[in-house]
C-alpha cells in the first residue's frame, strides 16, 4: 500500500480548512461551509476507522510510517502509528465532526472562521498523535495555540480575553523549556528520531532534567496541580465546541506526551520522578474534587473534574504498570467522550437559558425528559459506575496504583467517592426538585440535532463499558513493549552504574 | 597592481547611478517619479549584478582590505532586494506627505553604498567609511520631513548619538591599530597572540559602536524616539536594512580578526544578548504607538540574533543569517499593514486604531495575525524556525543559561504581541479604512505573509542557501 494514509488523515482538514477559506457566501446564515467541514471531518472519521481496522495489533512496531527528508540531514518528517496513538487519532477524528455538528446555534458569528479554526485544530490535534519526530511533535504540539486562542478570544463568553491570554501564556511558558530539552537531545545523540532515540537510549546523567523539561510542558497541559489554574478560565469563557474539543483531544496530547516521550525517553528520570508525579496526582484528585463540589458554575464544576480525571491519569501512567497503563490509555478515552458530553449537555441548557449557574436551573426532569437521561448516562459515565467506559479505566488505575503503592492507591479511592458524590450533587441540584425558576418552564426538550450529538457520544460510553475488548485489544501489545522497554532500561542502567 | 575591477562592479555600478540619478534630478523639472523608478531599477541590477559574483570564492582585494565571499554576496543581495521592496511599498506614504522628492530615493541608494562597502570590509578603516558613509546618508533620511517637529528632533538626535557612537568606534579602531600595528582583520588576527589590555578596550569601544547601530540594550536610547519621530517609511528602512549590514559586520569583525580572543569578547556579547532580550520584551508591553513597538520588538529581535554570535561557532553565524533574513522579511509584511492603515490621506499609527480591524478587513487582519505570531515566534511560523536554528546553535555550545533566559523572554515578548491580535480581533471595530492600495504595497503584503505560511513546508529553500556558505 503506497497511499500516504496517516499524511492524508492529517491534511485533510487543512484542505477542507483551505476550501473554507476561499469559498465565498454571501448570506451569512445559510452558508454551505459547515456542510464542508462536516463532510470533511466525517471523512476524516471514516478513514480513520479504516486504518484501526487495517492496523495489525500484534505487533508493538509504528505502522504505516512515512519518512520524508524536511531538513535534510536534521530533521525529517516522519509519522506513524501504534497502538497508543490511534486510539488518540479515533477519539479525535470522532470528536470533531461532533464539535462541528454543535455549531449550530452556539456561534452566531464569523462561522466560516470558527470552522477554519476548528480544522486546522485537527489537522495539529492528529499531528500530535501521529508524529515520530520530537521536532515534528513540537511544531504540532505549540501550533495547536494559535487556533484554540482564537476559538477562546473571539466566540467566548464575558472573560474571554482574560482567559485566552492566560492559556497561551501558561502553555507557552511551559513549552519552551521542552524545547530547550528537545534540541539538546538533539546534540546528545544527534537525531530526533523517536524510534531510533528508543533504540539508542539517553545518557542517565541528563535524564532527570530532561524530563523535568518535557514535564515541565506536559503538566500545564495536562494539567496538573498547582498549574492548573488556567483550565476552569479556558473553560468557562470558551464556546461549547471550544470547550469540548480542548477537555476532550487537547488535555489527552499531553497524557500521550507522558507515555510516549517521558516513560519512552527517559525511564530513569520517570523512575526517579515517580513520588513527585504521585503527589501531585493525588492533589490533583482531592484538591480539585473538593473545589468542584463548591462551584457553583457547571462549566467551571466540570471542569474542576477534568482536573481530578486527569490526575487519575497521570496516577495510572506513573504507576508503570501494565493495568495501570492501560487504564489511563482508557481513561483518557473514556474521559474524552464523557467530557465532551457532559459540555455539550451544559451547552445545550445554556444555550436556552443563558445562564450557566446551578442555582438558576433544578427539575428539569420534567420539563426536558430527554436530556435528563442522556445527562444521567454521562453523569454516570463521570463517577465511573460499572457498565460504563469510565469504570474500566479507573478500575485499572487503581488496580495498577495498589501494586505498586498502597497507600497512593487508597487515596486515590477516596478521590473516586468524591467524584461521585460532585456529579451527582450536580445532577440532583439540576435535575430533580422543584422549579425554582419560572424562566425554566419555557425550555424546550432535545430537538433532533441535539439528540444525534448526544446519544452518539453516549452510544460508546456504554458500549466500551461493557466491552471494552476492541480498545484494550488494540493497545495491549504496544504497552508491553512499552513495559519491557522501560525495564530493560532500568536494569540496564543500575548493571552500568554498578 | 592587477585588480579585477568586475569584482567590484556591482559597487561602482552602485556610485555612477547615483551621480547620473542626481544629475537627471538635478535638471529635469518633477522628476521624482522618474527617479524612484530608475532607483528600483537600479537595486533591480544591482542584485543581478552581485548574483553574477555568486560563483566567486573568498578573494581578497585593495591591498586584503576588501572581501569578495559569499556571506558578503548574501548579505549584500538581501540588503539591495530590501530596498526594492521599502522604496517600492512607501511610495504612496511619500506622496501623501508631500516628501515625495528625489533626494529620498538618491539618499537610500547612498546608504546602500555603504553598508555594500561595509559588509565587504576586511579592514578597519574601509569599514569607517562605509558606516559613515551609510550613517550620513540615514541622519538625512530621518530628519527628512523637514517640516515636522518630531522628524526633524529625531534626525538631530540620531545624529548627535550616532556621531558620539561613531566617535568611541573610531577610538576603538585606533587603539586596536595601535596595538596590533594593523588596520587589516587578517594581520590583527595574526598578532592577537598574546592579549594587551589596551587590544580589550579597542575591542569594547568598537562593540559599544556597533551596538549602537542595531540599537541593543544599553545602546538602545535613541531607537524608539527615532522610530516614532521619523516617516513611516523611514523607519521601515531603519528597522531593515542598516541591521543587515551591521549583523554581517558583527559577524566578520568577531570572527575574523579576533576568533582567539572568544573568551574576552564572548561575555560581553552575552550580556547584550540577555538584556536585549529582556528589555526588548518588557519594556513594549506598555507602548501604545506601534512604531514605538516595532523599535523595542526589534530591540529584543536584535537580542536574539546576538545570542547566535555569542556562540562563535559557524552554526551560530549561519544561524544569525537565517534570523536577520526571517526578521527583514516578518517586519516588512509588518510596515506593509502600517502603510494600508490609511483613512482620507491621512496615517495611523497608534495600537488602538487597530481594534476591532478584523470586522471590516478580513484580510488584512489575518495576515497581521500571521506576522504577530509569528515575531512572537510559534510554530509553524517562520519565526518559529529564525528562534529555532538560533538556539540549535546555543544550546550546541552547552549555553543553556542563555538559551532558557531567551525562550522565557519570548513568552514575554508574546504577551505584547497578543494583546495587538487581540485589539485586531477581540475589540469592538472602528471606522472602515481605504481599501485600495498601490499594487507593490498588496504584492509585497501578500507575498511576505506567504512566505511566513509556507516556510515550514520546505525549511530547506533558505537554509540550503546558508548552509553553503562558508562564513570564515
Amino acid at each position: 500500500m503506497n497511499i500516504p494514509i496517516l499524511s492524508s488523515l492529517i491534511f485533510l482538514p487543512t484542505i477542507g480548512a483551505i476550501f473554507i477559506f476561499f469559498s465565498r457566501s454571501k448570506n451569512e446564515k445559510y452558508n454551505s461551509s459547515k456542510y464542508v467541514a462536516l463532510f470533511i471531518t466525517i471523512a476524516n472519521f471514516f478513514l480513520s476507522i479504516y486504518l484501526w481496522l487495517i492496523f495489525d495489533q500484534s505487533t508493538s512496531d509504528f505502522q504505516f510510517v512515512e519518512t520524508r527528508e524536511w531538513i535534510p540531514g536534521f530533521i525529517n518528517y516522519k509519522v506513524g502509528v501504534d497502538g497508543i496513538s490511534i486510539l488518540f487519532i479515533i477519539l479525535t477524528t470522532f470528536i470533531t465532526p461532533i464539535c462541528v455538528l454543535s455549531v449550530n446555534k452556539t456561534i452566531k458569528s464569523r462561522l466560516k472562521d470558527f470552522l477554519i479554526s476548528i480544522l486546522l485544530l485537527e489537522t495539529l490535534m492528529i499531528g500530535v498523535f501521529c508524529s515520530l519526530d520530537l521536532v515534528i511533535f513540537y511544531l504540532f504540539f505549540e501550533g495547536g495555540l494559535i487556533p484554540m486562542f482564537l476559538i477562546i478570544g473571539i466566540w467566548g463568553g464575558e472573560r474571554r480575553v482574560y482567559s485566552a491570554f492566560k492559556f497561551f501564556l501558561f502553555t507557552l511558558l511551559g513549552s519552551v523549556l521542552m524545547l530547550v530539552a528537545i534540541i539538546s537531545i538533539y546534540w546528545l545523540t544527534g537525531t530526533t528520531d523517536v524510534e531510533k532515540l528508543y533504540e539508542i537510549g539517553i545518557d542517565a546523567k541528563y535524564q532527570n532534567l530532561l524530563w523535568l523539561a518535557f514535564f515541565s510542558s506536559f503538566a500545564v497541559k495536562t494539567p496538573m496541580w498547582p498549574v492548573h489554574t488556567w483550565l476552569p478560565d479556558a473553560h468557562v469563557e470558551a464556546p461549547t465546541a471550544g470547550s469540548v474539543i480542548l477537555a476532550a483531544i487537547l488535555l489527552k496530547m499531553a497524557g500521550y506526551g507522558f507515555i510516549r516521550f517521558s516513560i519512552g525517553l527517559f525511564p530513569i528520570g520517570s523512575e526517579y520522578f515517580v513520588p513527585l508525579v504521585f503527589i501531585l496526582s493525588l492533589i490533583a484528585i482531592i484538591y480539585t474534587s473538593l473545589v468542584a463540589l463548591m462551584q457553583e458554575d457547571m462549566k467551571k464544576l466540570i471542569a474542576y473534574s477534568s482536573v481530578a480525571h486527569m490526575g487519575f491519569v497521570t496516577l495510572g501512567i506513573f504507576t508503570l504498570t501494565q493495568q495501570g497503563l492501560e487504564g489511563s490509555i482508557f481513561q483518557m478515552v473514556s474521559h474524552g467522550l464523557v467530557s465532551a458530553a457532559l459540555f455539550l449537555c451544559v451547552g445545550v441548557v445554556y444555550e436556552r437559558m443563558h445562564t450557566r449557574l446551578i442555582k438558576d436551573y433544578g427539575g428539569l426532569v420534567s420539563i426536558m425528559p430527554k436530556y435528563a437521561i442522556v445527562f444521567m448516562i454521562f453523569a454516570l459515565g463521570s463517577l465511573s459506575l460499572p457498565g460504563t467506559s469510565g469504570f474500566i479505566g479507573e478500575f485499572l488505575i487503581l488496580m495498577g496504583a495498589f501494586k505498586k503503592n498502597f497507600l497512593v492507591a487508597t487515596v486515590a479511592s477516596v478521590g473516586v467517592i468524591l467524584g461521585a458524590a460532585y456529579i451527582l450533587w450536580l445532577y440532583k441540584r439540576v435535575i430533580f426538585g422543584k422549579i425554582k425558576n419560572q424562566e425554566v418552564t419555557k425550555m424546550l426538550d432535545l430537538n433532533k440535532y441535539e439528540i444525534l450529538i448526544l446519544w452518539s457520544l453516549a452510544v460508546p460510553i456504554i458500549f466500551f463499558g461493557f466491552y471494552p475488548e476492541p480498545l484494550i485489544n488494540t493497545i495491549e501489545v504496544s504497552i508491553n513493549n512499552l513495559i519491557d522497554m522501560y525495564n530493560s532500561n532500568l536494569s540496564n542502567n543500575i548493571v552500568m552504574s554498578k | 597592481m592587477n585588480i579585477d575591477l568586475n569584482l567590484i562592479l556591482p559597487e561602482i555600478f552602485l556610485s555612477l547611478s547615483i551621480m547620473s540619478l542626481l544629475m537627471i534630478g538635478v535638471f529635469k523639472k518633477k522628476s521624482s517619479n522618474l527617479i524612484f523608478n530608475l532607483s528600483i531599477l537600479t537595486l533591480f541590477i544591482l542584485a543581478a549584478l552581485i548574483l553574477n559574483l555568486s560563483s566567486v570564492n573568498k578573494i581578497l582585494i585593495f591591498n586584503n582590505s576588501y572581501v569578495i565571499d559569499d556571506v558578503a554576496n548574501f548579505m549584500k543581495i538581501l540588503t539591495a532586494i530590501t530596498a526594492i521592496f521599502v522604496l517600492s511599498i512607501s511610495t504612496d506614504f511619500l506622496k501623501s506627505l508631500k516628501i515625495y522628492q528625489i533626494e529620498y530615493p538618491i539618499l537610500i541608494l547612498c546608504s546602500i553604498l555603504g553598508m555594500m562597502v561595509m559588509i565587504s570590509s576586511n579592514d578597519l578603516i574601509v569599514f569607517y567609511i562605509g558606516l559613515e558613509l551609510q550613517s550620513l546618508a540615514l541622519y538625512v533620511l530621518a530628519a527628512f520631513n523637514r517640516d515636522n517637529v518630531l522628524s526633524s528632533e529625531s534626525g538631530l538626535k540620531y545624529f548627535v548619538l550616532s556621531a558620539l557612537s561613531s566617535g568611541l568606534l573610531l577610538y576603538g579602531c585606533s587603539l586596536i591599530y595601535g596595538f596590533t600595528g594593523s588596520t587589516n582583520f587578517n594581520e590583527i588576527a595574526n598578532n592577537t597572540n598574546q592579549v594587551p589590555y589596551g587590544l580589550t578596550f579597542g575591542i569594547v569601544f568598537i562593540l559599544v559602536g556597533l551596538a549602537f547601530k542595531i540599537s541593543a540594550v544599553p545602546f538602545h536610547m535613541w531607537a524608539p524616539d527615532v522610530y516614532q519621530g521619523s516617516p513611516t517609511s523611514v523607519t521601515l528602512f531603519f528597522a531593515l536594512v542598516p541591521k543587515i549590514a551591521a549583523i554581517c559586520v558583527f559577524i566578520r569583525f568577531l570572527y575574523v580578526p579576533f576568533v582567539n580572543m572568544i573568551e574576552q569578547w564572548q561575555m560581553i556579547i552575552i550580556f547584550i544578548s540577555i538584556a536585549s532580550m529582556i528589555f526588548g520584551a518588557v519594556a513594549a508591553i506598555g507602548q501604545k504607538n506601534l512604531k514605538r513597538l516595532i523599535a523595542y520588538s526589534s530591540i529584543g529581535h536584535m537580542g536574539y540574533s546576538l545570542a547566535g554570535i555569542a556562540t562563535g561557532s559557524s552554526e551560530g553565524a549561519q544561524s544569525i543569517i537565517i534570523y536577520i533574513t526571517i526578521y527583514v522579511i516578518m517586519n516588512l509584511a509588518l510596515f506593509c499593514c502600517l502603510f494600508m492603515l490609511k483613512r482620507n490621506n491621512e496615517y495611523f499609527e497608534n495600537i488602538e486604531d487597530l481594534s476591532g480591524l478584523s470586522k471590516n478587513h478580513p484580510i488584512l487582519s489575518l495576515s497581521l495575525l500571521i506576522i504577530l505570531f509569528s515575531l512572537a515566534g510559534i510554530p509553524p511560523l517562520a519565526g518559529f524556525f529564525a528562534k529555532f536554528y538560533i538556539f540549535m546553535a546555543v544550546i550546541e555550545q552547552s549555553m543553556f543559561f542563555l538559551a532558557i533566559i531567551g525562550l522565557l523572554s519570548t513568552v514575554v515578548a508574546a504577551f505584547y504581541y497578543l494583546r495587538i491580535i487581540k485589539i485586531i480581533y477581540f475589540d469592538p471595530s472602528k471606522e472602515k479604512y481605504d481599501s485600495s492600495h498601490s499594487l507593490g504595497l498588496r504584492i509585497s503584503l501578500i507575498v511576505s505573509t506567504i512566505f511566513l505560511v509556507f516556510y515550514f513546508t520546505y525549511p530547506n529553500s533558505l537554509l540550503g542557501i546558508i548552509s553553503k556558505i562558508n562564513i570564515i
